[in-house]
């Protein structure tokens, strides 16, 4: 019965009907309407209770009801908590499934962000004995000692618990040697990250602080920093800069003194480790510290990180001294996030130079994403801007020159004298060289459109380069020398190449370029979509570029048809694209039919397009690929057939004796795929076209309005897709703007004020949608099973109750039995059992049943997760409890 | 080892290997190029071909003349590699005095024969009324128009052979199976494997008991209908023969295949006719099955598509039946059972049509637009010649070359000016260079050799390096009418002992692991084999005559010497002497070892690694102590 989208418990929704229609009220019960059948509303959403929480901060209470400043769990869940707690310590009920400790976890974070976790721990002392058991040597599960690590971390987060826990030694116990940190359970990854995850949440208070000193936990952290789990050591990095972070938040801020020997000691062990790092020959020991400083700088921008970064860039310095430059990944990294950070990067702290030298330092291929970091800062200087820019044009220099071309204003841009590492580098192998090109093309596709892209732009040797390459991926162009001839080889069918050059392509159409070059582009994209040889996804990489050239070439002055020479390009690609469009692989006659539709929608209306698109045999073929076995396929042709005829463009053999004649038949064609195709994409392409020549007028549409909406309203009203139905609702909209005009409102759903419309023409304007049965359609659609559905056809209901606000007609004279009858008919529907029509609607009847309706209700319980029930504490809980069947129930079932 | 190179085409090869006493001709391909100097033979007198300017209507097929640079009767076996590498066959095994053997698999031969037996039909049902052949006399032919003038050794050219001609040269293969092993004279022993390119297609392995030849001919890695490339047994190959790689490099088969499937469709919709000069196997099995998915896709559902040929019956049905020479997804097929290739069901639907010739049910059943199969893919002979006559004046009508053997511009020539359109769509699934570059790595023979073509890029595109064969060392190149000699020498030959001369045997471990024993035996040598046998007892001295005539065929037996083995060491070696009363002992160490010196008896000992040399003066005796003395230290057998 389509409800696929959300499950049904059937007592639920008998629950949710009762309290909807109450029997014998005069009118919807208003405010109470929050369910629907196919979505589970029943079930009790998360409670929370407001009590009072002495010292409670003030953003804890804002909002709130007055004098309640803090949160708790419901009682429901408070009384679960205690089994929960025992299943999970005792060891022979392990809990299988991580994601629930997971949620479990996110639950406690929400109660304790909300409120004071001494009193939850002090309302719930099974907590505390959860965690005191933990501690206790037995074969637990590592997944059991991670959530409690964690559980703990989160609760010693506020100071008082953390002192409340202090006093029971407890913290210690937990994190400190004596705890699982020297134990077997440690060489899980698990416990080793629920330890560090545990500690992120605790080091918020001074108190932490020292917590961390006194149990030598700094020194643990550094050991996991280079753990065997990616996960572990990621984290144990993150951590360490949140320790650090914290241990300079108090004293140091404000007093940024060049000296770091005043910093606390925690901070200062954390530097010596990383300055250790940074002076280590092992990469791997590098990479963290340049990991941390990266997250450092990123993050926070204090003062302080002043300080750090002039004590510490001498040491980064050093690392471009060494051949190779160890770690260049993380270096990059770390050196454009001080780029980045508005304190660093203001300063004279010798940033510029040291970027500057691990340009010049770093390979080709390392180097690249250092120089277009540099390039999209905002503020940097103009010689070092000129460097980075050189650096990522250096690869298409090279491909210039190996074919004896001048790379034009390229090379002014070369000041570096890095070419021959480039061009050892692309000349290596066929993977590097196809890398770094690849690499180089994406980035300087990410810096085009960027308005701090280097001026002047170098359009014309970016064409050049990127025809280049295009031609030596092709084998077409004609390499004169030795390094263009391996370049050849190497780039050759090379697939991942021609993407990458053909998205550039693309983008470079923004700019202009010299004629002679434009006719290059054109010629080789030509050549791309000519060529046997180009994969499918090549292919629509062309195709795409393609069009973003005609759309630049410059207009015609005077009438808006494309220039002369995009003109004779056009002449060429149409007898390239039947081909295309009888290719035995659908992606490429999809591609095709994509871009002829494009190609319709941008100069459909022009007589040059025009008389060469009708010369082709392109809009036969693509009638013919309504009926092509690829779904996708048929999908575009029936979106390109669509543009055709509103274009005027279909080909009508017997247009002359029977003009529209064939038109119809489209018409009916498009039907037939809308009723009876097995796939849903032609369909709902089907509708867009339909409502797309709604709003156009299209001649066949015009001819009989509100027989074509009737048919496509009903077909569409039996679809099994629910965009297709959510389609059919944007189509009822156009046609209701159509009928009743415009909302003056920008955004049609927005519920406008009143419209002064007089009763007698507003009765008479809402007969169509009645004829058409529009209503039916949209009341169906409010109780779909598929909320997008009902959510636009809410929408849709409250735009047209707004229009009719005004009405002041005939109401509740006579009609009351009809409308008590349309009630009933769709308190059925609610239930489920749609088979009944409502027939023709009376406009004052539908008038009066839409002002019964809480319709705002039941748009906000429309907006609300369907699975907000499932997602509930006390639901978790229990599920919990039922996988290891510690339920009460079940053990009443043991006697 | 020699191997003399006798075709200049790469792709239909003929090489003679000369190997431990065998001479292995490897394939023997006929390149019918030189029919594209000729006229087209139709079938039906045609006023306009015959009054051609600037052609001359001249006689016969091409066939080159290998008897030059090796006499060909001396030929042991020849070793075919697909059906396509066998058309000179009748050529070489009835005119040349060969008496050898001829190795296939039994696809090969089977669709060899249809082709042979297609060329020979097509040829002989247009008998012409004159032959000339006066021609060929070089004064004659350099007055001759071009291209006929510049042709070069016209007087190799040869008639076609007749049907009797293939059967006996068929009558002379023997029928193999892949991985089967063929002794050859027990000298070396031939292996086929599968080449993945055609039904049966095979690439050879040539061994002997320490070398390793493997001749890699026409393969391909592509999913085709043949059972896939046998890679591995390739391995460890001392040399590999590298030929019949793709003709058309820059074209990629499934790109030109979608190429063929939208010009076909876009002809057919605008109701023409296409028209498909191919080979009667090979190709066309796929192109069926790729517009079997096809043609209801495009909506040709009702188009006609006909296969003529002397043998399309026999084509389509052996497809059928060699399922175990098919690839894994056709053999599963047989079991269902289905018939492997979905061209049986085109033809039950009636949507495939074949028929022997033009001539009867075919003109009755013949309906357009259509798609038609046809031979030669020359265009000089064959049901093709009267369709290019008859559609060539329409420009709805569109030829598609799929057959990459002929230039496609010269093979229209004589049909100039043609309104149809012609499609160059080269379908050839042999291996590319990318391909062969995997090969190599994977296989990594020590040296490789293949045809001059292959080591330089194509003469129209010098600037694409990516089409030559790149290996290290670099390939050996062979053109024709040379003569190569293999870069490797043999080293090893593998000799038996009989089980009573192994049991006399006895070893001495002379280092651990490594015992040795001497051996006095007869080698007895037949067949290539060779055979310690124990020496015949010494006979007792009786007649004179007799005696000699033993002595003649056995060997003398003397009684050896032992052989000795170990060093000496010096300094034990000097005790012992002094212990034996050799005083005033002097070493002296030398290069190559030492000098023990005995001054008083005025005599030296030269240590060395290899060798000891005692120097006395005329002191037999002494010599003698001396040499026992040495002989203590070193172990015998």
């Amino acid at each position: 019965m389509g409800r696929g989208v959300t499950g049904l418990a059937p007592a639920c929704l008998r629950a949710s009907q009762l309290e909807l229609f109450s029997p014998g009220a005069p009118g919807w019960p208003f405010g109470d309407f929050h369910a629907l059948p196919g979505r589970r509303l029943c079930g009790r959403p998360l409670q929370i209770r407001q009590v009072a929480r002495p010292g409670a901060g003030p953003e804890a209470a804002e909002g709130r009801g007055a004098g309640l400043s803090s949160l708790i769990m419901d009682p429901e869940c408070s009384q679960l908590l205690p089994a929960l707690c025992s299943v999970l310590a005792d060891p022979r009920q392990p809990v299988t499934d991580d994601t629930c400790l997971e949620k479990l976890l996110d639950w406690f974070k929400t109660i304790t962000e909300a409120g004071s976790s001494l009193l939850l721990l002090q309302e719930n002392p099974c907590l505390l004995g959860l965690l005191c058991h933990v501690l206790k040597p037995q074969d637990l599960s590592p997944r059991v000692l991670a959530f409690s690590l964690r559980l703990a971390g989160m609760l010693a987060a506020q100071e008082d618990c953390f002192q409340y826990l202090q006093q029971g030694e407890l913290l210690p116990r937990l994190f400190g040697e004596a705890g699982p940190l020297g134990g077997a359970a440690w060489t899980a990854p698990s416990v080793r990250s629920g330890w560090i995850q545990g500690l992120r949440s605790l080091a918020h208070h001074p108190s932490a602080l020292c917590f961390l000193a006194d149990c030598g936990a700094v020194d643990t952290i550094f050991s996991l920093q280079g753990d065997s789990s990616l996960f572990v050591a990621s984290a144990a990095g993150q951590l360490l800069v949140h320790v650090l972070g914290l241990s300079l938040q108090g004293p140091a801020e404000g007093h940024p003194g060049l000296q770091t020997g005043d910093w606390p000691v925690c901070a200062q062990k954390i530097v010596s480790h990383i300055e250790e790092s940074l002076r280590s020959a092992a990469t791997p020991q590098i990479t963290q510290a340049l990991n941390v400083l990266t997250t450092t700088f990123g993050h926070c921008h204090n003062p302080w990180t002043q300080v750090l970064w002039v004590r510490l860039s001498p040491l980064v310095a050093r690392l471009l001294e060494k051949d190779p430059v160890p770690a260049a990944h993380s270096l990059v990294d770390l050196l454009l996030s001080v780029a980045r950070s508005p304190v660093l990067s203001s300063s004279s702290c010798g940033l510029w130079e040291t970027l500057a030298q691990t340009l010049s330092h770093l390979s080709p291929t390392q180097a690249g994403p250092l120089a277009l970091g540099i390039l999209k800062l905002q503020e940097c200087p103009q010689a070092l801007r000129a460097q980075a820019f050189a650096v990522l044009l250096q690869p298409l220099t090279c491909v210039l020159e190996a074919t004896a071309q001048a790379p034009g204003l390229l090379d002014s841009w070369d000041g570096t004298g890095g070419a021959s590492v480039t061009v050892d580098t692309l000349l290596a192998s066929k993977a590097a060289c196809v890398g770094l090109l690849c690499r180089t093309l994406a980035h300087l596709e990410l810096l085009q459109p960027l308005p701090q892209r280097p001026s002047p732009w170098p359009q014309a040797p970016l064409l050049g380069a990127t025809v280049t390459i295009l031609r030596l991926c092709s084998g077409s162009a004609t390499p004169t020398s030795d390094a263009g001839g391996h370049l050849c080889a190497f780039l050759v069918g090379c697939v991942r190449v021609q993407r990458a050059a053909l998205d550039f392509l693309g983008t470079l159409s923004r700019g202009t370029g010299p004629r002679e070059l434009v006719t290059q582009v054109f010629a080789v994209l030509l050549e791309y979509l000519t060529s046997p040889d180009s994969s499918p996804t090549v292919l629509k990489k062309a195709f795409q570029a393609t069009f973003r050239w005609l759309q630049s070439s410059p207009e015609t002055p005077g009438c808006s048809d494309l220039d002369p020479h995009a003109q004779l390009f056009l002449r060429e690609l149409l007898p390239v694209l039947p081909k295309r469009l009888c290719s035995p692989c659908w992606e490429v006659r999809d591609s095709g039919l994509e871009f002829l539709t494009q190609m319709i929608g941008r100069w459909g209306g022009q007589a040059g397009f025009r008389r060469a698109l009708l010369a082709s045999e392109v809009p036969e073929l693509t009638e013919q690929l309504l009926r092509d076995p690829e779904s996708y396929v048929r999908a575009s042709a029936v979106a390109a057939m669509g543009q055709l005829s509103s274009q005027g463009l279909r080909v009508t053999p017997a247009s002359p004796e029977h003009p529209g004649g064939q038109q119809k038949s489209l018409l009916a064609e498009l039907l037939h795929i809308l009723s009876t195709d097995s796939e849903g994409f032609p369909r709902r392409a089907v509708m867009h076209v339909f409502t797309q020549w709604l709003r156009d007028g299209h001649a066949d549409v015009a001819a009989d309005t509100e027989r074509f909406v009737a048919r496509v309203l009903q077909v569409a009203s039996q679809d099994l897709d629910w965009e297709v139905r959510a389609q059919g609702l944007e189509l009822a909209l156009v046609f209701l703007e159509q009928t009743l005009g415009r909302p003056s409102s920008h955004c049609p759903y927005a519920v406008t004020p009143p419209v002064a419309a007089p009763p007698g023409p507003l009765a008479q304007a809402l007969r169509p949608l009645c004829r058409v049965q529009l209503f039916e359609f949209a009341f169906r659609a409010l109780f779909d099973c598929d909320r997008p559905v009902a959510q636009k056809s809410c929408d849709l209901l409250l735009f047209l109750r707004a229009q009719t606000a005004s009405y002041s007609g005939p109401q509740g004279s006579g009609s009351v039995p009809e409308v008590a009858s349309v009630e009933a008919a769709l308190q059925r529907w609610q239930a489920g059992d749609q088979g009944q029509p409502l027939g023709y609607l009376e406009p004052e009847v539908v008038v009066a049943v839409l002002r019964s309706m809480d319709l705002e209700g039941l748009r906000g319980a429309l907006a609300e997760s369907s699975d907000r029930v499932e997602k509930s504490p006390q639901s978790l809980l229990q599920d919990m409890l039922a996988t290891v069947g510690a339920l009460g129930e079940d053990e009443a079932d043991c006697y | 080892m020699k191997l003399y190179c006798l075709s200049g085409h790469p792709t239909l090869p003929c090489n003679v290997l000369k190997f431990k006493s065998t001479t292995i001709m490897l394939d023997c391909g006929l390149d019918m190029t030189s029919t594209l100097n000729f006229l087209p033979l139709p079938l039906v007198q045609s006023p306009r071909l015959s009054n051609l300017p600037g052609w001359s209507l001249k006689d016969g097929n091409a066939f080159l003349d290998k008897t030059e640079l090796i006499d060909l009767s001396t030929v042991d076996v020849i070793l075919i590699s697909n059906y396509h590498c066998m058309m000179a066959l009748p050529y070489i095994t009835e005119h040349t005095g060969f008496t050898g053997t001829v190795y296939a698999t039994e696809p090969t031969v089977q669709i060899g024969r249809l082709l042979m037996e297609e060329l020979v039909n097509f040829i002989e049902r247009v008998p012409k009324a004159q032959s000339a052949s006066l021609w060929k006399n070089k004064d004659i032919q350099r007055l001759l128009p071009s291209p006929l003038k510049d042709a070069v050794e016209v007087s190799t050219w040869r008639r076609c052979y007749t049907m009797q001609e293939v059967n006996s040269a068929l009558s002379k293969i023997q029928l193999v199976g892949y991985s089967q092993k063929i002794e050859l004279f027990g000298a070396v022993q031939v292996t086929p494997l599968s080449s993945g390119y055609a039904l049966g297609s095979s690439n050879w392995i040539i061994q002997s008991h320490y070398e390793k030849v493997s001749y890699v001919s026409g393969s391909s890695l592509l999913t085709t209908h043949p059972q896939p490339m046998d890679q591995a047994s390739l391995k460890n190959s001392d040399v590999l023969v590298l030929t019949g790689l793709t003709q058309i490099p820059t074209a990629n088969p499934d790109g030109m295949v979608g190429e063929f499937c939208s010009n076909l469709a876009l002809t057919v919709r605008n109701g023409g006719n296409v028209l498909v000069p191919c080979y009667p196997s090979g190709v066309i099995y796929d192109l069926l099955e790729c517009l079997y998915q096809y043609i209801d896709s495009a909506g040709l559902s009702n188009i006609p598509f006909y296969f003529i040929s002397p043998v399309a019956n026999s084509s389509l049905e052996f497809s059928q039946i060699f399922a175990e020479w098919l690839c894994h997804n056709k053999q599963t097929k047989v079991y269902l059972p289905e018939p492997p290739f979905p061209h049986a069901e085109l033809i039950q639907t009636n949507k495939l049509k074949h028929y022997p010739s033009l001539h009867g049910d075919f003109s009755s059943d013949f309906r357009q637009p259509c798609v038609v199969f046809t031979g030669h893919p020359s265009l000089r002979f064959g049901d093709v010649v009267h369709f290019m006559e008859l559609w060539g004046k329409s420009s709805l009508n569109t030829v598609i070359f799929t057959e990459p053997d002929f230039s496609y511009l010269e093979a229209l020539a004589p049909y100039q000016p043609l309104a149809m359109k012609c499609i160059y769509c080269p379908i050839d699934t042999r291996l590319n260079f990318i391909q062969v570059s995997k090969l190599l790595k994977e296989v990594q023979p020590l040296h490789v050799v293949c045809p001059e073509q292959y080591t330089q890029p194509p003469p129209a595109q010098s600037h694409r390096m990516d089409l030559m064969i790149d290996c290290q060392p670099p390939a050996m190149s062979y053109r024709r009418a040379e003569v190569l000699a293999l870069p490797f020498k043999r080293r090893y030959e593998k000799i038996e002992i009989m089980p009573e001369l192994a049991d006399s045997l006895v070893p001495m471990e002379i280092k651990p692991g490594i015992s040795l024993a001497t051996v006095s035996a007869v080698l007895h040598t037949k067949d290539n084999k060779h055979v310690l046998q124990p020496p015949p007892r010494p006979t007792q001295p009786t007649g004179g005559k007799k005696r000699k005539r033993a002595s003649d065929d056995i060997p003398d037996c003397k009684v050896l010497k032992p052989l000795l083995s170990g060093s000496i060491p010096v300094e034990q070696f000097v005790q012992a002497l002094e212990k034996h009363g050799f005083s005033d002992v002097k070493v002296e160490d030398t290069a190559k070892g030492h000098i023990v010196l005995l001054q008083e008896a005025e005599t030296l000992i030269q240590i060395e690694e290899d060798s000891t040399h005692i120097i006395c003066d005329n002191d037999e005796m002494l010599r003698v102590r001396l040499r026992d003395l040495v002989l203590k230290f070193l172990q015998k057998f």
